[in-house]
């Protein structure tokens, strides 16, 4: 899948120097092999008896004598990650279709080796593999952000490669001082994730690597302090690029906890639970806040971000299975949730060329479906019934409430901020008086599309997660060592 | 000295024989194709000699040189960047229509300078190696004297050159008073056991400050961006690769010898050598618009990196150097080479606004100059992504933290800065200037095809090191 993703984007650069339209249809064709590659397999998975064990594992020698090897492995939660992987990535070429007028070869190539960054990071199970996926999929974005970014696209481009940057670099030490470590107890030295999960780290070593780890994936997360580059990153990129961040780049991180952090260092893990909880509400609290105060329709939606992964981390940290069930859930719903909004905004970008929400207003008379298809996003996005966020988020708060109350009922009050800034932003673009006097057009079949694709997806998830959460069933696997403190 | 020994020193020969034999060629007045096309086949014919006698390392000459594997491995380094330095000076000194055929003679000098270095195992052919260097760099920095900066750049080189010899030779007088012998074979002898003496390590630092000076490392460092800026591009591809190269290949066999690592004062000097050099080389480049003067800060900090490697004093970390070193040599000449190849007869391209949408005015160009940069920057794909690695591994497995902290946090300030070149690159191009075709068709297209060929290098070693790796590893088994 991975191959087919480069191999796409190298077609795409050559095809698209000639033909633009040829680019994107290839590319088009590239992600739609690899979404049905996908479903496959995941058709397969639900056949697949033993459920706890992995259900591809493949490995191969890469550069021997560092003992790295080429291992990706899936199971089920890679599984439903990659399937939102290569969903969000049909919209996002659907999306910038007809967005991106120069270089269009360029840009998907850059946009589809993301996408392989991605996906290869949510299959690496070699600790090497993973960091070099882990940075292959900043580069193309940062070229993104830059090269098709809005006004002020260098800034934010720095900001956020150097942020991430920073972040990364610190985990690869974290990879390292593992590896020596394991090296040195058994005399074999490897990146290989099993081959470490069986290491014995002395505590005051595990917290300094853990450490490590943890200041990469809540960078990327991300989580106050370190949101800092995310409105920044979000606003300035092109549309697809906004998609691509809120709905799978964030993800990572959360990824990374799940299958890094928790499993390799549970004690310390658990010796700082209270502080990730801590954090993980005050994101929840502090993104709701900001995302209120926004003018900039990009910006709020970056905001509802860092206020929804807040419940991310909160879910991770507490240790619960239904907690963590919750976690995916919100993994999946807010990547099709925000996706959503985003490519909303980017459309109401196109048509006004202003992102600024005091300059629209009564919309809703002349674009009525998209008027429609913005209520039920925000709606989602608030965490209303019958849709899939509100799964998630009641399943995080659930488990944290036998935990630790205080910050189960902070955590909720965060959803009572969601609704305030949404209603919000509904009533300022959709309702009230009409303030754009040119003449708006609604949907195009092609957006139409788009929207329909992501809301039957976000209705399902709401009355019918049950697939979802089989699927990720055996991550209290990961828990049980937790559990024992 | 057995025929054996003068085999194994064949190579340097060969190289020697090069300067004659284009002394020879200017005597008949051959042109300048001429000499460019014998000086290739003479640092081919250094290569196939190295190849010949492989089998006969390591080889020791008493009481100068030892010819080993390692000594090859710097020596074909060198021979290489010089081979790409002279294919680059073709089409500089033709655009600028000066007579640069006394220049080769310069050049395979100062580069048999550099390649004695690697070999030399005593404090006489040490110095010889590092004058026959920098003494030929004197000319070179300022061949080009009627240009703007060249004679300052010379001057600064010569004066601050001299100075760090006499150091080095003061240093070197001080440790032969002490320990009465100047081979290093001799000195580690006469040092077993002992924990040294402040008249030892006196003489020690001040060869580290003519060692630091030709490494330019802070604070030894303040010649470096005037002589990049001012020297000829070609020249200043030269003094980053194969002169730093020459230096730190006798460095590493001389802390090898006397085992510098067993010196506490010594770890500390290098410790501070390192980050003052990492910190202050990526701080000082953060502002620069000059290309020129921002890869000579950039390459401070490099070889701060490197010394992180060079420090735990293990095999490991002898292996990440030379790696780090191929890796940082074809990055550079690469992006020397771009710098040549846009440059004019006027002027040197090494204004940031003149690069402005390069990769879509000069798609080939810019994209080698952008693989480059994510090469020194360390971002994957790149071969300076594993060099990091192996250094930060080397680092590692030491426990080196607080070294290893400062590169982690001055690589995210370095990255700015090269991000901030990229960016120039990506950014809107300006109406496009009309640019007259190559008038070196030859030369011209063999410089592209060398420059794609380098980044080809640089991204197949970045993803697959496997094999060279192995390389390094089977030639340093030899010593």
């Amino acid at each position: 899948m991975i191959i087919l993703l480069l191999a796409g984007g190298v077609l795409c650069w050559l095809a698209g120097s000639k033909a633009p339209a040829l680019g994107r249809w290839i590319a088009l064709l590239t992600v739609t092999a690899d979404l049905l590659l996908a479903c496959w397999l995941c058709w397969c998975y639900h056949k697949f008896p033993d459920q706890s064990s992995w259900f591809i594992n493949y490995q191969t020698t890469w550069i021997p004598s560092m003992g790295v090897s080429f291992h990706v492995a899936l199971d089920g939660l890679g599984m439903v990650l990659l399937l939102l992987t290569f969903f969000l990535g049909i919209l996002a070429v659907a999306c910038s279709w007809n967005e991106i007028k120069e270089k269009t070869g360029f840009y998907f190539f850059n946009l589809l080796w993301t996408l392989a960054g991605i996906s290869g990071v949510f299959v690496a199970m070699d600790l090497f593999l993973f960091y070099f996926c882990w940075e292959v999929m900043l580069i193309p974005m940062y070229l993104l952000i830059i090269i098709w970014g809005d006004s002020r696209r260098q800034y934010a481009a720095y900001k956020f490669f150097l942020f991430t940057q920073a972040g990364s670099l610190l985990m690869l030490l974290s990879i390292l001082a593992l590896y020596f470590i394991h090296g040195q107890q058994t005399g074999q030295y490897t990146f290989d994730y099993f081959e470490l999960l069986r290491t014995t780290i002395s505590p005051q070593a595990a917290g300094w690597i853990m450490a490590g780890f943890m200041i990469a994936f809540l960078i990327k997360l991300p989580m106050v302090p370190f949101h800092n580059w995310l409105p920044d990153a979000h606003s300035e990129a092109p549309t697809a690029g906004s998609l691509l961040l809120a709905g799978l780049l964030l993800k990572t991180g959360a990824y990374g906890m799940i299958r890094f952090v928790l499993p390799l260092f549970p004690e310390a893990a658990v010796s700082v639970s209270w502080w990730a909880m801590l954090l993980g509400v005050a994101g929840i609290l502090y993104g709701a806040f900001l995302a209120f105060s926004q003018t900039d329709i990009k910006r709020l939606i970056a905001y509802t971000s860092v206020s929804h992964m807040g419940f991310v981390l909160l879910g991770i940290f507490s240790f619960s299975q239904i907690a963590m069930q919750g976690v995916v859930m919100q993994l999946l719903t807010h990547g099709l949730s925000t996706g959503a909004l985003f490519v909303m905004a980017g459309m109401l970008k196109e048509r006004l060329h202003t992102r600024d929400i005091t300059r629209m207003g009564g919309l809703w008379t002349s674009m009525p479906a998209m008027g429609g298809a913005a209520i039920l996003f925000t709606m989602a996005s608030s965490g209303l019934p019958m849709l899939g966020n509100f799964i998630a988020e009641l399943f995080i708060l659930l488990g944290t409430f036998n935990v630790n109350v205080l910050f189960s009922v902070l955590g909720a009050t965060g959803l009572i901020l969601s609704a305030l800034y949404g209603l919000r932003l509904l009533q300022k673009v959709f309702m009230g008086a009409l303030v754009v006097t040119d003449p708006v057009r609604d949907l195009s079949m092609r957006e139409m599309v788009i929207m329909a694709a992501l809301s039957i997806c976000i209705v399902a998830l709401g009355l019918y997660p049950q697939p979802v959460i089989d699927t990720v069933h055996h991550l209290s696997f990961t828990l049980q060592p937790l559990h024992h403190e | 000295m057995n025929e054996l020994q003068l085999l194994s020193l064949l190579p340097f020969m060969v190289l020697a024989a090069a300067s004659v034999v284009v002394i020879l060629l200017i005597a008949f007045k051959a042109g300048h194709t001429v000499i460019q096309v014998t000086g290739f086949i003479m640092m081919c014919l250094v290569v196939l000699a190295m190849w010949y006698v492989k089998d006969t390392l390591p080889m020791l000459v008493p009481p100068l040189f030892i010819v080993d594997g390692q000594a090859a491995l710097f020596t074909g380094l060198i021979i290489c960047c010089v081979l790409v330095v002279g294919l680059l000076s073709y089409i500089y000194f033709e655009e600028r229509e000066e007579n640069p055929k006394e220049y080769y003679i310069l050049l395979f000098l100062a580069t048999l300078g550099g390649a004695i270095l690697t070999i030399s195992q005593h404090f006489i052919s040490l110095f010889i190696g590092l004058e026959l260097l920098s003494v030929s760099l004197y000319g070179l920095i300022a061949y080009l004297r009627t240009r703007n900066h060249a004679v300052e750049a010379g001057m600064k080189y010569l004066v601050l050159a001299a100075m760090s010899s006499a150091f080095l030779l003061f240093g070197m007088a001080l440790i032969y008073m002490e320990t009465g012998s100047m081979t290093f074979a001799g000195l580690s002898a006469k040092m077993a056991g002992q924990t040294g003496t402040p008249v030892f390590l006196l003489g020690m630092g001040m060869m580290i400050v003519a060692i630091g000076f030709k490494m330019a490392l802070v604070p030894f460092h303040l010649w470096v961006a005037d002589v990049y800026q001012g020297a000829p591009s070609p020249v200043t591809a030269f003094i980053a690769t194969s002169s730093k190269i020459g230096t730190f290949a006798v460095l590493l066999r001389f802390a090898h010898s006397v085992d510098l690592q067993q010196y506490p004062l010594m770890i500390t000097v290098f410790s501070v050598l390192a980050i003052a050099s990492m910190v202050s080389g990526n701080i000082l480049a953060l502002r620069q618009n000059n290309l020129k003067r921002l890869l000579a800060y950039s390459s401070i900090a490099h070889f701060g990196y490197l010394l992180v490697a060079f420090l735990p004093g293990t095999e490991a970390g002898t292996e990440a150097t030379i790696f780090y070193l191929v890796a940082y040599a074809v990055t550079l000449l690469a992006a020397f080479g771009v710098i040549v190849l846009l440059s004019n007869g006027e002027d040197e391209a090494d204004q940031l606004e003149g690069y402005k949408g390069l990769i879509w005015r000069r798609p080939v160009l810019g994209a080698v100059l952008t693989i480059a940069l994510f090469s020194l920057a360390g971002i994957p794909l790149t071969a300076g992504f594993l060099a990091k690695f192996m250094v930060l591994s080397a680092g590692v497995e030491r426990s080196l933290w607080p070294l290893l902290i400062v590169l982690v946090l001055t690589s995210v300030i370095g990255l700015y800065y090269y991000l901030r070149v990229i960016s120039t690159l990506f950014a809107r191009p300006e109406p496009a200037i009309q640019t007259p075709g190559p008038r070196h068709p030859f030369f011209y297209f063999s410089t592209y095809a060398a420059l794609i060929i380098m980044v080809g290098a640089l991204c197949w070693l970045g993803v697959f090191p496997g094999l060279i790796l192995q390389g390094i590893r089977s030639f340093l088994l030899l010593h």
